[in-house]
């Protein structure tokens, strides 16, 4: 009972750092085309999050991992489940990473425009389809007893997965805008600025909307009321959602920042706390649904897993954080003049 | 009517994995001899060793792009297409892929970022170490991704229970011989694929007698490397047979397209087997004993042939034996042409056939890698599990027509992949080093 409800939540941890990583590189992504006027500018934009995204993404390979280790009937289900949408989600992660890689290797215009498009479509693809099947299963999924779904990509395209799909995207947006506005300056700068004052209150109406939706298309709110402690996290996820906005007004951007990804891992909570102990649940019966607790591994393999997480975890973490630091301050033009720069 | 939901799983997973593999042994070759080069520049001083750092680590981070963005479909592809699978194994199979996430994978991706925008942050030394550390840790990740795949072959220290196979050793997992010798020998093979890229890149342009040092000092560091791991290679390799017969006897018989039963069981070095009458249809060059000899050391021991099993537990004969006897003749030559590369290896300028030989060989050691994988995993069959769980019972209960697209979008977007990065790397190749010197 412990050991599976640990992992539960650490199942939720993983992925809300996965979107708080590598949300800022999606947002950027999705940006790109938009406020990356001149190449110079495109180039600023990539080297932004050049040497980070790829340990950001690891964080994605780590909540897949620990989905099958942990719970290996949710993975089973969930993966095959959501087939095309993931098949599209990871073949949108390949055209991101190798665009970073490939974009600046030819000099040709042509070349750098194509994957010029990678970079966007592999960007916005993800943000886009990770919100729309979490929000899925925030609603519940229609599997029946043996795991098997009975719908098409279409299925989840409903208008609650869409709202979610809709959230996540603004979501990474201005957590991108944010990231750039740290790392950039002059007129770039100022247009991340401007992107964060116009996107931030679109996202607060649809988070609102979200949670107002939530009431009538899931019944995440039964944690909750039965025990009102929870909505802390519904009020620290909105309250951080303000803190933007106050952040930014004060100019301090990296404030900003951190009060983005806060919001991103309430918002992730959010869904969470009023899942559990399901983690992938049947729309067509309860009884069906994947629970912590009906679909977890054993007690032994959870035990050697919580230990490996827990000894290399904060570790996995230390060194991020030293990467970052590593290479926090803006972005020149004296630091694309270098050959590695993408 | 369209091919089934298994047959295109198993064509979808196949592409996935081979194509990765073109570009995983490189990652983890190169990753140690670009760091030996640093290593040698913070000690010596010598701008050449940084100029070969620079060189070879551009090709190594074109390659490493296409290597991890090709890694990631894998993982997720368990659940995708092999569900059932999944739930069945995945108290086992699951940790080891979430151990290699957590302990080495992060620590590769994190630090290749470090090594690639560090240069002016970090100092000489600390560059280096970063560079050390990504080829430990993607030596690890081969370690934990090799064990997950020895289970597939020779299942260890688990018990059934609900319905599924449970952990109850996790040591027997970990340490089991099949998955020793099995993460021995892939390594040793990607080393030996780096260092064949090294030398016949090097011959290219020692052929056309550009920036001599320069890549005389990366063929002779390559040379180093490519004899040691051809020759373990193969050394392992014979440990693994011995392993293999006495794990997985349909695999091996099939290996060496023996049918019958037999004591003093040859090697033939040309069989062509006849699956439907169950022999061979021709046999040229019978080494009597030979096979006993090789895996129980006794020419008189009795070996399983094919015929000894039901017909629905043997692998496809045909592939299997191609693709061992196309390995094995590979390893043979590997050793044979970095034999070559000692002799020749103070005039090797004045060698323009012995270049030639080894700018064309450097897609051998990809053709073995993949030959390599073909043996093992084709040999395994009918089962994803030897012995416990057949591949026709491990796929997902999804739609033929949802596999068909994912494996027509994988054909095409890896098909313009591949080229677009091989054709980055010949061209970065060709390019040669940044700032010329004489030789």
């Amino acid at each position: 009972m412990v050991l599976q409800t640990i992992w539960f939540f650490l199942w939720g941890l993983l992925w809300a750092i996965f979107f708080m990583t590598d949300g800022f590189d999606f947002g950027i992504g999705t940006l790109y085309p938009f406020l990356g006027k001149t190449d110079q500018d495109k180039r600023i934009m990539i080297n932004a999050i050049g040497p980070l995204w790829d340990g950001n993404e690891v964080w994605l390979i780590t909540a897949g991992g620990v989905t099958f280790a942990a719970f290996p009937l949710v993975y089973s289900v969930m993966f095959s489940s959501l087939y095309s949408a993931l098949m599209l989600i990871l073949f949108a992660l390949i055209l991101r990473g190798v665009s970073f890689e490939f974009r600046g290797k030819v000099d040709n215009p042509v070349w750098r425009k194509v994957w010029d498009s990678c970079i966007f479509i592999g960007s916005f693809t993800p943000a886009l389809l990770f919100g729309v099947a979490f929000a899925n299963i925030f609603q519940g999924i229609p599997i029946d007893h043996n795991g098997i779904y009975h719908g098409t990509l279409f299925t989840l395209l409903n208008p609650y997965g869409l709202l979610g799909g809709i959230l996540f995207v603004l979501l990474f947006l201005v957590h991108g805008a944010l990231w750039l506005t740290i790392k950039s300056e002059g007129e770039l700068h100022e247009r991340a600025v401007s992107a964060v004052n116009k996107l931030w209150p679109i996202l607060l109406v649809v988070t609102v909307a979200f949670l107002i939706a939530s009431k009538f298309s899931t019944r995440l709110y039964e944690n909750y009321i039965a025990h009102p402690i929870f909505f802390s996290v519904i009020l620290i996820t909105v309250l951080a959602l303000l803190g933007v906005k106050f952040f930014i007004s004060k100019k301090t951007f990296f404030k900003a920042w951190f009060a983005s990804a806060l919001t991103i891992v309430g918002a992730t909570f959010f869904g969470v706390v009023g899942l559990y102990p399901n983690l992938f649940p049947s729309s067509l019966s309860p009884k069906y649904s994947l629970t912590a607790f009906n679909a977890s591994s054993s007690p032994l393999t959870l035990k050697i897993m919580l230990i490996v997480v827990i000894l290399f975890i904060p570790v996995v973490i230390g060194y991020q954080i030293w990467a970052y630091h590593l290479f926090k301050g803006k972005i020149t033009a004296d630091d694309l003049a270098h050959e590695e720069a993408y | 009517m369209l091919m089934d939901v298994v047959l295109l799983s198993r064509l979808q997973f196949a592409a996935a994995t081979m194509f990765h593999f073109l570009f995983v042994p490189f990652t983890l070759g190169l990753s140690f001899l670009v760091a030996y080069m640093e290593t040698q520049y913070v000690k010596t001083g010598d701008e050449t060793y940084l100029r070969m750092t620079k060189f070879w680590g551009k090709l190594f981070l074109i390659n490493f792009a296409l290597g991890v963005v090709t890694g990631i479909t894998l993982e997720f592809q368990f659940g995708t297409n092999w569900s059932r699978y999944s739930a069945y194994v995945g108290d086992i199979f699951g940790s080891l892929l979430a151990i290699e996430a957590t302990t080495s994978f992060f620590l590769e991706s994190t630090l290749i970022g470090i090594w690639i925008f560090g240069w002016k942050k970090l100092s000489k030394k600390a560059h280096a170490t970063v560079m050390w550390l990504v080829a430990i840790a993607s030596t690890f990740s081969a370690v934990w991704i090799l064990i997950a795949n020895a289970w597939m072959q020779n299942p260890v220290g688990f018990t059934i229970r609900e319905g599924r196979a449970e952990l109850v050793d996790f040591a027997a997992v970990l340490f089991q011989k099949y998955a020793i010798f099995k993460f021995l020998h892939t390594v040793s093979a990607a080393y030996v694929l780096s260092a064949f890229f090294v030398m016949g890149v090097s011959a290219y342009h020692l052929l056309k007698k550009q920036n001599i040092d320069f890549f005389k000092r990366s063929f002779r560091i390559a040379l180093v490397f490519g004899t040691i791991f051809s020759v373990i290679v193969v050394v392992v390799g014979d440990i693994n047979g011995v392993i293999v017969a006495e794990k997985q006897p349909t695999k091996l018989a099939a290996m060496e397209s023996l049918w019958e039963t037999t004591t003093r069981a040859p090697v033939y070095l040309f069989a062509l087997p006849d699956e439907e009458n169950e022999k061979n249809s021709i046999e040229i060059g019978a080494l009597p004993g030979m096979l006993s000899f090789l895996v129980f050391h006794d020419i008189d021991a009795e070996v399983q042939g094919l015929n000894a099993f039901p017909k629905d537990e043997r692998p496809p004969v045909l592939i299997t034996s191609f693709a061992f006897k196309g390995m094995v003749g590979l390893g043979f030559y590997f050793i044979l042409a970095t034999v070559l590369g000692w002799l020749k290896r103070d005039r090797l300028v004045e060698s323009p056939m012995y270049l030639k030989l080894m700018l064309l060989s450097i897609p051998l050691p990809y053709l073995a890698c993949e030959l390599g994988w073909v043996v093992a995993e084709v040999g395994r069959q009918p089962w994803i599990v030897y012995g416990l769980m057949k591949t026709s019972d491990a796929v997902s209960p999804i739609a033929t027509s949802q596999v068909l697209t994912s494996l027509i979008a994988f054909i095409l977007v890896y098909g313009l992949l591949g080229v677009t990065g091989f054709y980055l790397i010949a061209k970065n190749a060709r390019k040669g080093p940044e700032v010329e010197t004489g030789s």
